[in-house]
């Protein structure tokens, strides 16, 4: 399928922004979602508004029975062993903070070791920091190369019997390289230690495998990947889940309860305590079919590819820009470029071009170390999805060009 | 001569050379080749106190007061953000501490600034405006 064809699936799509055409190059923020999962998502808040689990009623039924089929979903999108070991949360974020936390109350103590890596966002730093304050742990880090990728040597040394987790990214989302976290997980297991990787980015980009990969959690969020807002994903192990204690307590999470104790639901329920978004859950089986569609359209892969090609090589071509996260090898660059242009402001660019019609991110991608390891305050950054097509592109950059000769 | 005029006069000049633009692109060019126009910012002169608090790009505001009037000048790392507080300054320099405090800043929401800008911007723009008030306020 050609990106125009595959593009009549998206509504959104079809807006015009300032009486110009949409241009939505902002993709990894978040990507825009199909017919398909706005269409399911509608008929569950219309039809079946019921909450799951709980009722024998027949919205009930149809409400859970929606849900539980994102479950299955997901366990064979990543290929997890059981569906036990798939835990709903809202979003890659909440999943962190899970992991951070209930892993951390059972196996990190005083003295213990986390380590991230340089690239991460945000979100996969400062669950582990306060996880650190509150055990007195050491938090390490990882440094990146000058192309942004994980210096493996280092983490070799850097990982010691002391190291209870390394949490890493499989795709960040300012470099739009795919990290080589087979190899991190098979060093950091020979240490002892366990794995966290971030999906966010990379679920979108490379078909993801856990068993193969064998890491300990895979984290991702919903709107990413097709899906609605408010949805994520933590896959654990199941041997490991099941010896962490809950992160949050409420409803649907217990055995019994009694004020002389309580006892806790099996997996995954012992980790979705009260009412989960259903509705938005739900929509995560549309959107993994599509993505999985994706992965396997040949036509598709080739257009996204000549596509990113075509703007890597006009990137590099523009004067004065500098561009962050180089590929080693060709396959390992998905089509996100962020960059910087001399003498010109990336909120300026981000602004003109919106006025353009071009949606982009300007800013410092919640990765302000890394922003701090390139010595820049911020980058712009162009993120693309597969129905984002060459003409897309090349006014794209004539644009660029044209703001640049704006403000310079 | 330009110092007689009275600030609403100025105000109103503001509002009718934005009206002659009909697309905010062209606009936008204007507000950068103000952003050009403003006086070389000294070096030494970027420091905390002067950076205006709650931008997303970094904007500095200094000040000196002559006579009774304010004399403003200011940079920014962004040429946008500094042709918006060029174009503040050129309406709100050399003015009377109490002028300034007279004004209802309306002026930004009647060219159209506020709401053609994303809203981290034009908090940005909230608090521009604020130092300056902030400003007069403490030298009334």
């Amino acid at each position: 399928m050609k990106p125009e064809e595959f593009r009549k699936q998206f509504p959104i799509l079809e807006r015009k922004v300032y009486g110009k055409n949409l241009v939505y190059f902002d993709n990894a923020a978040t990507a825009q979602r199909p017919q398909s999962v706005l269409g399911l998502w509608n008929e569950l808040a219309v039809n079946s508004n019921a909450n799951i689990h709980r009722a024998v009623h027949r919205l009930a039924d149809e409400a859970t029975e929606a849900y539980e089929e994102a479950r299955s979903c997901v366990r064979e999108f990543i290929n997890a062993s059981s569906r036990e070991e798939i835990v709903f949360t809202s979003g890659a974020t909440a999943s962190v903070n899970l992991a951070a936390y209930s892993f951390g109350e059972k196996y990190v103590h005083e003295g213990d070791e986390i380590i991230v890596s340089e690239c991460e966002h945000h979100s996969n730093i400062i669950p582990w920091q306060l996880l650190c304050e509150r055990k007195h742990a050491v938090l390490k880090v990882l440094p990146v190369d000058n192309d942004g990728y994980p210096d493996l040597k280092t983490l070799d040394t850097l990982c010691t019997p002391a190291t209870k987790l390394v949490a890493v990214t499989h795709a960040s989302n300012v470099l739009g390289i795919l990290n080589p976290v087979r190899k991190i997980i098979r060093i950091c297991h020979e240490k002892g230690a366990k794995v966290l990787v971030d999906g966010a980015q990379g679920i979108v980009h490379s078909k993801v495998d856990v068993r193969d990969l064998d890491c300990d959690f895979y984290v991702f969020s919903g709107h990413k990947i097709y899906a609605v807002p408010g949805t994520g994903v933590l896959y654990g192990k199941k041997e490991l889940l099941d010896s962490m204690p809950p992160f949050m307590g409420g409803g649907e999470m217990v055995g019994t309860v009694k004020f002389s104790g309580t006892t806790f639901a099996p997996l995954p329920l012992k980790f979705e305590a009260g009412t989960q978004n259903f509705t938005g859950i739900a929509t995560l089986k549309p959107a993994l079919e599509l993505a999985g569609q994706v992965f396997q359209d040949e036509e598709l892969t080739a257009c996204s590819e000549a596509v990113k090609s075509y703007l890597g090589e006009e990137l590099k071509k523009t004067e004065g820009l500098r561009l962050f996260g180089n590929e080693h090898r060709s396959c390992d660059k998905f089509p996100l470029f962020s960059f910087v242009i001399d003498g010109v402001h990336h909120e300026d660019l981000a602004l003109i071009l919106d006025k353009m019609g071009i949606a982009v991110r300007s800013g410092q991608m919640c990765a302000e170390p890394l922003m701090d390891r390139f010595g820049v305050s911020g980058v712009l950054r162009v993120s693309l999805a597969p129905y984002n097509t060459m003409q897309e592109a090349e006014y794209f950059m004539s644009s660029l060009r044209k703001a640049i000769d704006m403000l310079r | 001569m330009e110092q007689l005029k009275s600030l609403q006069v100025v105000e109103n000049e503001v509002i009718e050379d934005f009206s002659m633009f009909d697309d905010w692109l062209d606009k936008y060019e204007y507000i950068i080749e103000l952003g050009k126009s403003l006086d070389n910012y000294p070096e030494e002169l970027k420091t905390d106190d002067r950076l205006v608090k709650g931008c997303q790009s970094r904007v500095w505001i200094d000040f000196k007061v002559e006579d009774g009037k304010i004399w403003f000048n200011a940079d920014s790392d962004a040429i946008i953000t500094k042709g918006i507080i060029s174009l503040l300054i050129k309406i709100y320099s050399g003015r009377t501490p109490e002028e300034i405090l007279s004004s209802d800043f309306s002026v930004v929401e009647k060219i159209g600034l506020k709401e053609n800008l994303s809203p981290t911007r034009a908090n940005g723009l909230v608090s521009m405006i604020g130092m300056i008030r902030e400003i007069a306020a403490k030298n009334c």
